[in-house]
C-alpha cells in the first residue's frame, strides 16, 4: 500500500498535519531528558536556592534565616576568602599550564613521524586511569622519605623537597598531577592541528614564514575554537575541583590545599550545614557562568573561525 | 629564464644543504624530545608496578629500586583479600553496565528528537540542554541527596543509575552532532514509504550511528569505573561500595602501616579493566574525543 492510499484510507477526522505529528513526536522524543531536566535538575536548583536562605541541619526542619548564610560567608567565615583564594589560583595557574603542555605535546606529536600512535598511547593513558588510583600512586610518588622523587634526590645529595607538606608547594604539586592527566586535552588539540590545512602552510613558506612564526600564525589561530571549548570545559571542571584535594591532603596543609568543592562538600556531609552548603554552592555556580560569560565574551577577540 | 632555473648557483646549493641539515637535526631533536617525554610520562605507572611487587626492605630503602629481586607476587592476593575487592568490583560493573545502558538508551531517544524531527520551539531546548553543562553537581547534590533519602533510596545504586535513563548534555549534545550528518533523505524515503519516527529511530539511524553510540557507551563505563564523588555520598555501607571507594577505604586502613606495596597492588588491580577496555577499543575513544573537541 503506497503511503498516499495508506493516508486516505485513515478516517478524515484523525488525521494530523505533518505540523502537528512533528511536533507531538518531537516533543516525545525528548519527553525522557524534559522529565529529568524538572526533576534532576530545575527542581534541585530551586530547592537549593530555597535552603541557601535557611539553618538546614537534615534533623530538624528548615529555618528561613533571609540572607543571614550569605552574609556569614563574606562577613564573617575565615575559610570562605582562603577557598576562593586556592580555587581561582589552581582555575588561573593550573588550568593554562596544562593547556600549554597538551598544546605543546600535540603540536609535537603533530610532525611526520613513525609510531606516532605508540607515543599518543602514552600522553592518553593517565586520564583514564581512576583518580582514587591517581592519587594513591602520587602519594606514593610524592612520599617525603621514601617516595620515587625524594628517594632519588636524596640518592644524588640533593636537599628533599616537601611536596606536599609545604603550604606554598601543595598547590603546585597538584597542578602537576593534572598536567600529568592531559590526554583528552592532547587528542583534542591534535585533531584541531591535523585540520590545518597544508596549503596555509605552503603558502607562509612562500611568503618566507619561519617554523616558529608559521606555529605562531598559523597554526595557533586555527586551533582556537578547540582552546575555547577546552577553555571552558577547563573552567567549570576547575571549578569542581574535589576527589584529588579530599584524597590526598584534606585541604591541607594549613588549608593550602582547601579548594571551593571540598569546603562546601564538608559543611554539607560533615558538619550538616546544608543551608550554609546551598548557600556556598549558589556562589559557586555565579562564579562559573560569570567566568564562562567572560571566556565567551572575550573570545570574538580571538578565535578565529574559518568559516567566517 | 632558462638559465636561472637550470643552474644550481654554489649559494642555492649551500642553503639547500644547510636546509637538510637542519631537518635531520630537527627530527634527531624531535624523537629525543617524545622519548624523553614519554618516559616521564609512563614514570608513574611503573613506579607503581615496580612497588606492587616489592618486598618491605625493598620499599623503604635510599636510593629508590627499580626492579625488584626477587619479586613478590603474594602481594596481590593479600592486598585483594584485606577489603572485599571482589565484591567492589562486582558493585562497580553492575553500575557500570546498568548506567551505560541508560545513557545510551536515553541520550539516542532525545538526540533524535533534537536533531531529525523539525518541531516549534526545538532549538530553545536544545540551548538549555547545552547550558545545563555550566551548572556545577555542587548545585543539585544537597536537593538530590535529599530526594533520594526521602524515597528511602540511600545505600542503594538507584540514585546513580536512575537519572542515567533520563539523559545526559554532554552525551545528548555528542548525537545530536552525530545524527546531523546523516543526509535527511534517508527519513524522507523511509517516511513516503509510511515508516513512523519511532522505525525509522530504530532501523535507520541507529543502525548507522554505531560509532557513536560506542563512544557514549565507552565514556559512560568509564564514567562509572572512575566516579567518586556520587557514590561517596549516596553510599555509606562498605559492601555497597565500588571499587573507587573501596581503593580509598584500603588507603585509610593501610596507610600508617606503610603498606604502599599493598596499595600499588590493589591500585594495578583496579586499573587493569579500564586499560583492557582502551586498549581493544582504542580507535573508538580517540575519535570521540576528537569529535567532540572539534565540533565544538
Amino acid at each position: 500500500m503506497s503511503a498516499e492510499a495508506a493516508r486516505a484510507a485513515r478516517p478524515r477526522g484523525f488525521r494530523l498535519s505533518n505540523g502537528a505529528r512533528n511536533q507531538i513526536m518531537g516533543l516525545l522524543f525528548v519527553s525522557p531528558w524534559l522529565v529529568g531536566l524538572l526533576a534532576f535538575t530545575a527542581y534541585p536548583i530551586l530547592a537549593s536556592l530555597y535552603y541557601s536562605f535557611t539553618v538546614y541541619n537534615v534533623i530538624q526542619p528548615p529555618r528561613f534565616v533571609g540572607l543571614q548564610n550569605y552574609v556569614n560567608m563574606i562577613g564573617q567565615d575565615p575559610t570562605f576568602p582562603i577557598i576562593v583564594y586556592n580555587t581561582v589560583y589552581f582555575v588561573v595557574f593550573g588550568l593554562p599550564a596544562a593547556m600549554l603542555v597538551a598544546f605543546l605535546l600535540a603540536a609535537l606529536l603533530n610532525n611526520q613521524m613513525v609510531a606516532r600512535p605508540v607515543f599518543r598511547t602514552i600522553f592518553f593513558l593517565p586520564s583514564i586511569v581512576p583518580v582514587v588510583a591517581i592519587s594513591m600512586v602520587w602519594l606514593w610518588l610524592y612520599n617525603p622519605n621514601y617516595g620515587l622523587f625524594n628517594g632519588t634526590l636524596a640518592a644524588l645529595g640533593f636537599h628533599v623537597i616537601p611536596w606536599l607538606s609545604s603550604p606554598s608547594l601543595a598547590k603546585i604539586s597538584l597542578i602537576l598531577i593534572s598536567v600529568w592527566v592531559q590526554g583528552t586535552t592532547i587528542v583534542i588539540f591534535l585533531a584541531a592541528l591535523q585540520d590545518v590545512p597544508r596549503e596555509l602552510y605552503d603558502a607562509a613558506k612562500v611568503d618566507g614564514a619561519n617554523g616558529l612564526h608559521r606555529f605562531v600564525s598559523v597554526t595557533v589561530p586555527l586551533c582556537t575554537p578547540s582552546i575555547l571549548f577546552v577553555l571552558i570545559t577547563g573552567l567549570i571542571g576547575y571549578f569542581q575541583y574535589f576527589t584529588i584535594p579530599y584524597i590526598m591532603t584534606q585541604g591541607g596543609p594549613m588549608q593550602s590545599t582547601n579548594v571551593y568543592a571540598y569546603y562546601l562538600f564538608q559543611n554539607a556531609f560533615t558538619f550538616f550545614k546544608m543551608g550554609y552548603a546551598s548557600a556556598l554552592s549558589w556562589v559557586l555556580f555565579l562564579i562559573i557562568v560569570v567566568f564562562t560569560i567572560i571566556a565567551f565574551r572575550s573570545s570574538a577577540r580571538w578565535v578565529y573561525y574559518a568559516g567566517g | 629564464m632558462a638559465e636561472l632555473t637550470n643552474t644550481v648557483t654554489p649559494a642555492v646549493a649551500e642553503r639547500a644543504v644547510t636546509l637538510r641539515t637542519s631537518a635531520l637535526v630537527w627530527r634527531v631533536v624531535m624523537y629525543l624530545l617524545l622519548v624523553v617525554l614519554s618516559l616521564s610520562f609512563l614514570l608513574p605507572l611503573l613506579w607503581m608496578l615496580s612497588t606492587s611487587v616489592k618486598d618491605t626492605a625493598q620499599t623503604y630503602t635510599v636510593p629508590p629500586i627499580w626492579i625488584p629481586i626477587p619479586m613478590r607476587f603474594q602481594n596481590y592476593p593479600e592486598a585483594l583479600v584485606a577489603q572485599p575487592f571482589g565484591l567492589f568490583f562486582l558493585n562497580t560493573i553492575k553500575y557500570a553496565v546498568f548506567s551505560g545502558i541508560g545513557t545510551v538508551l536515553s541520550c539516542a531517544v532525545v538526540a533524535y528528537g533534537f536533531s531529525r524531527i523539525r518541531w516549534y520551539g526545538r532549538d530553545v531546548l536544545f540551548f538549555i540542554c547545552l547550558c545545563t553543562m555550566m551548572i556545577p553537581f555542587q548545585v543539585t547534590m544537597i536537593p538530590l541527596y535529599l530526594i533520594f533519602r526521602d524515597l528511602h533510596w540511600l545505600n542503594s545504586y538507584k540514585p546513580l543509575i536512575v537519572p542515567t535513563f533520563f539523559g545526559s548534555a554532554y552525551f545528548i549534545f555528542l548525537l545530536r552532532q552525530f545524527f546531523m550528518s546523516i543526509p535527511h533523505e534517508l527519513s524522507e524515503a523511509a517516511r513516503i514509504d509510511g515508516a513512523g519516527e519511532l522505525s525509522i529511530f530504530w532501523r535507520i539511524i541507529l543502525p548507522l550511528s554505531k560509532p557513536a553510540i560506542a563512544v557514549v557507551a565507552l565514556f559512560q563505563l568509564i564514567n562509572a569505573w572512575n566516579d567518586f564523588l556520587g557514590p561517596l555520598i549516596y553510599l555509606n555501607n562498605p559492601d555497597l561500595y565500588p571499587v573507587s571507594l573501596g581503593l580509598n577505604r584500603f588507603l585509610g586502613q593501610f596507610v600508617e602501616k606503610l603498606a604502599w606495596p599493598y596499595l600499588m597492588a590493589a591500585s594495578t588491580v583496579v586499573i587493569l579493566p579500564v586499560l583492557i577496555v582502551f586498549f581493544l577499543a582504542q580507535r573508538t575513544f580517540i575519535e570521540g574525543i576528537a569529535i567532540s573537541g572539534i565540533k565544538g
